[in-house]
């Protein structure tokens, strides 16, 4: 009796190990091996653009480690920089001034080559339009169907993104073996900026050829914060009439509030203010800590934009504008009278 | 050169005016009943590719392209009502697999390839996905140069000069044909279809199409897990005057 007691207790101990082995183990020591994270950055004249960090947070939360790439003249700098990020492992840079303006033609087989030799499972990038242009096409040679925009994180292959304009969020799982991925920037703060030591370290350089020449830019200078990343954004709208008053109206009160300036699609096309300055769906998505919003009457193409920011305080005269329903603060008031009161009473603040 | 081949793709989708709602079950937008219009997007690639007829670039033939349910059809009238000489559409039933935009891109190289097709003028993002990827995607697939979110277009002696929306601005950039161009607001103001047109787009060619036509197989690679509203925000207030404004803002702690 004993002895049999023995054996089954044996028996007992052994089965568990012996099935465990083989399925438990592998599995888990294959996901944290093979989950590996490329976050492109993107630099312009040889400076690293901090609003591409965004790639590095979303990474931290696939788990697995964080590579990031850049490429450019002056990339090793940009690289040497970048390696005080916290979160990242390893940066491999391409020194060459073909990848200067980031034509998708000769970045994205650049991009592809460096995929492939590194192994990586997840490549990141920012909605920025570097990132909008360049990585679908980065996904099609890979044969991989990008998921834009995403606003959280589930698992590794699990990705919350904003479909019809912000009005319904979608939950999506892929099943490609590289999943290619834009993050939207207000969805995932930068990652601290110090603390970090990455390696460095040289990228295959493919040298395809760009049939594509770049001719020329014309930025919009502006010594305000910038709109993408700004606590604060006050917004004009067609209520401001005119591009004079615009330019005479918004400027003074963004400066009372340490601003960044952004209007709706409408102020745009009226040519009040610059298309780069348009919210929306079309336009940038912002989230400021303060969204300060004058004579925008709230078209869900413009609520698409800016809705997720913490407080929205808005000033319009029509009392049934839909602005109202979404804004913390509303004053209905005529525009013209109030931002100016506005703008002197903040500045004697 | 006899001339450009331009394709000009149009999607249908939920009319830009209507606020979508999502269904019970939380698998999809509510479709059914719901007023549907051309992507305001490809309006204005169908707009371009007429213009540059007008504007005496040698334009061979426009032809304007859809995939989805037999009611695109309509869409592929009005852009042939505003100028297209024909159109191909490519029936996808609803209850059939959804093409994802890498299907659409993988499509359209094939269709280009039939159509010899040596410029493509899509919209920058359609307005129900968001996901601003079928121009690259194609692009890529075809290794062809490429131009997103055209502000300008300017075609002579086979080079392509675009102007494009960049973040903080515009950037211009060169290449020669065949090229995709994909198109943002600012292009152009597209014109309505008249009377007249309309009648005689109704005589216009539309081939009816399927995807084995193209043997192409493109399952999704996407599952939908879920789709939801999104949080509501928490009704405000309203106050009486500038003081109040700044008074309340500063409990908030925005100011």
């Amino acid at each position: 009796m004993f002895s049999v007691a023995r054996r089954s207790v044996l028996r007992q101990a052994r089965t568990p190990l012996r099935l465990s082995h083989p399925v438990t183990v592998p599995q888990y020591s294959a996901l944290s091996r093979l989950l590996s994270t490329l976050a492109v950055l993107e630099q312009k004249d040889g400076k690293l653009q901090n609003s591409s960090l965004a790639g590095i947070t979303a990474g931290t939360k696939l788990g697995g480690s964080i590579t990031a790439f850049v490429a450019g003249s002056g990339a090793r700098s940009v690289a040497d920089e970048a390696a005080k990020v916290k979160g990242i492992e390893k940066i491999i840079y391409v020194e060459s001034d073909a990848y200067d303006k980031g034509l998708p033609e000769n970045f994205a087989p650049l991009l592809v080559e460096n995929i492939k030799k590194g192994g990586f499972t997840h490549i990141v990038a920012g909605v920025s339009a570097f990132g909008k242009n360049l990585m679908p096409r980065v996904a099609a040679l890979l044969d991989s169907q990008q998921i834009s925009d995403i606003t959280s994180i589930e698992s590794e292959d699990t990705f919350v993104r904003p479909i019809y304009a912000g009005n319904a969020i979608l939950t999506v799982q892929s099943s490609d073996s590289i999943k290619i991925i834009t993050v939207r920037g207000t969805a995932f703060p930068a990652p601290e900026v110090e603390g970090g030591s990455a390696t460095v370290e040289e990228g295959v350089d493919p040298k395809a050829e760009c049939p594509t020449e770049w001719i020329s830019e014309d930025l919009a200078k502006s010594d305000r914060p910038d709109l993408g990343s700004a606590s604060k954004v006050v917004s004009g709208g067609r209520g401001l009439k005119s591009k004079e008053e615009f330019d005479r109206l918004m400027p003074p009160l963004a400066d009372a509030l340490g601003a960044a300036i952004g209007a709706s699609r409408a102020a745009v096309d009226s040519g009040f203010a610059d298309n780069s300055l348009q919210v929306g769906q079309t336009g940038k998505n912002v989230a400021p800590q303060l969204y300060l919003c004058a004579g925008i009457s709230g078209a869900i193409q413009h609520l698409a934009g800016m809705k997720d920011s913490k407080v929205i305080a808005a000033i319009n005269k029509d009392p049934e504008a839909p602005i109202f329903q979404v804004a913390d603060v509303g004053l209905v008031s005529d525009l013209f009278n109030s931002v100016p009161e506005l703008t002197e009473k903040l500045k004697a603040q | 050169m006899s001339g450009l081949r331009i394709l000009v793709p149009v999607k249908r989708v939920i009319d830009y005016a209507v606020k979508p709602r999502v269904n019970r079950a939380q698998t999809a937008v509510e479709t059914a009943s719901v007023k549907h219009s051309m992507n305001p997007f490809d309006e204005l690639s169908i707009e371009e590719a007429v213009r540059l007829r007008e504007r005496k670039v040698p334009v061979a033939e426009i032809v304007a392209f859809s995939a989805g349910p037999p009611k695109s059809q309509d869409i592929l009238r009005t852009a042939m009502a505003i100028g297209a000489d024909r159109g191909i559409h490519v029936v996808v039933e609803e209850k059939d697999p959804q093409l994802e935009p890498l299907g659409v891109a993988k499509l359209l190289k094939k269709v280009v390839e039939s159509e010899k097709s040596d410029l493509v003028i899509l919209g920058k993002q359609s307005i129900d996905d968001d996901a601003g990827q079928t121009g690259q995607m194609l692009a890529g697939l075809l290794n062809w140069p490429q131009a997103t979110q055209a502000s300008k277009v300017e075609i002579a002696n086979n080079t392509v000069t675009v102007t494009k929306e960049v973040d903080g601005g515009v950037e211009t950039v060169k290449a020669k044909l065949p090229m995709v161009i994909t198109t943002d607001l600012r292009l152009n103001e597209p014109r309505y279809a008249s009377l007249p047109n309309i009648m005689k787009a109704k005589k216009k060619k539309l081939d009816k199409k399927t995807l084995a036509d193209y043997d192409l197989d493109a399952p999704p690679r996407l599952k939908i897990i879920k789709v939801t509203e999104p949080p509501p925000r928490k009704g405000g207030v309203k106050v009486d005057d500038v003081d109040g404004m700044i008074s309340k803002l500063k409990e908030l702690g925005a100011l």
